[in-house]
């Protein structure tokens, strides 16, 4: 059962770049390992954390789109937990809203167009019009 | 909490803007039983706008626990998720809306309680 989830963690402050792609770069590979693959990577940056944090005050927040099997995010949960860098981390499944919200849009954009095609009869309405009127002059 | 603060100056505004006319009746007369010419009663009456739902009005489909910005707004200073009777969320999107700030208070994005820190 393939689903979507986004994985969204965060480091510790106090750590490098190349150190923060390490740690991305075996989640990664714990993720594709477990049966899952990785859609995207977003390093969102230092943010300030709205409560302490095993005394952090910072944390580096990465997101993280998966798909995959929920065994898989067990598994990469389960590592995540006791990767030290790792302060925090949520997973949530995304397809379901995804679903919702494409059906949102198509019936959004079914009813534009209904008023579209409102506005083209008009437009083409208003052309008809002014073409006898263009045409006048040049009979005269 | 926050609510009451966002509201407070919009209030004013329409007491002066309706206050004038109310002594020469020129109210409906919807409002007149209750409420006199200046009475403490009439004046309440103003202050209660039609709230709605924000997510409605401005077709805001995703309620994300990310947008901490958004969800920032429906959550009092003392990091209390703001009750549907004062913000005028509807009730389907209140609860999506209690959902993602729970996800992004988990995520510190969002204070839980009363904030530690100043």
């Amino acid at each position: 059962m393939q689903r979507t989830y986004e994985l969204m963690f965060i480091l510790r402050p106090d750590m490098t770049d190349e150190d923060v792609d390490k740690v991305v770069a075996t989640v990664d590979h714990q993720i594709t390992s477990a049966g899952g693959t990785v859609k995207s990577v977003d390093k969102m940056g230092k943010r300030r954390l709205a409560y302490l944090v095993r005394n952090f005050a910072d944390g580096l927040y990465i997101l993280v789109t998966i798909e995959g099997p929920g065994s898989a995010i067990s598994e990469v949960e389960r590592r995540l937990r006791v990767t030290e860098p790792v302060i925090k981390f949520i997973t949530v499944r995304v397809d379901e809203e995804q679903k919702r919200l494409t059906k949102v849009k198509a019936i959004r954009d079914s009813r534009r167009r209904g008023q579209g095609t409102h506005a083209q009869a008009a437009a083409a309405e208003a052309a008809q019009t002014a073409e006898p009127a263009a045409e006048a002059p040049a009979q005269a | 909490m926050a609510d009451e603060n966002v509201q407070q100056p919009q209030a004013p505004a329409a007491t002066e803007g309706g206050g004038s006319p109310r002594p020469q009746g020129g109210r409906p007369p919807r409002s007149g039983p209750g409420g006199g010419p200046g009475g403490p009663r009439g004046d309440r009456k103003y202050f209660r706008r039609k709230k709605v739902c924000k997510f409605c009005t401005e077709k805001i489909d995703a309620i994300d626990y990310k947008d901490y910005r958004l969800l920032g707004q429906f959550v009092a200073e003392s990091g209390r998720i703001v009750p549907r009777r004062l913000s005028g969320v509807c009730t389907p999107h209140q609860r999506r809306l209690s959902r993602a700030i729970k996800q992004a208070r988990n995520i510190a994005l969002l204070p839980f309680a009363s904030a530690s820190r100043p």
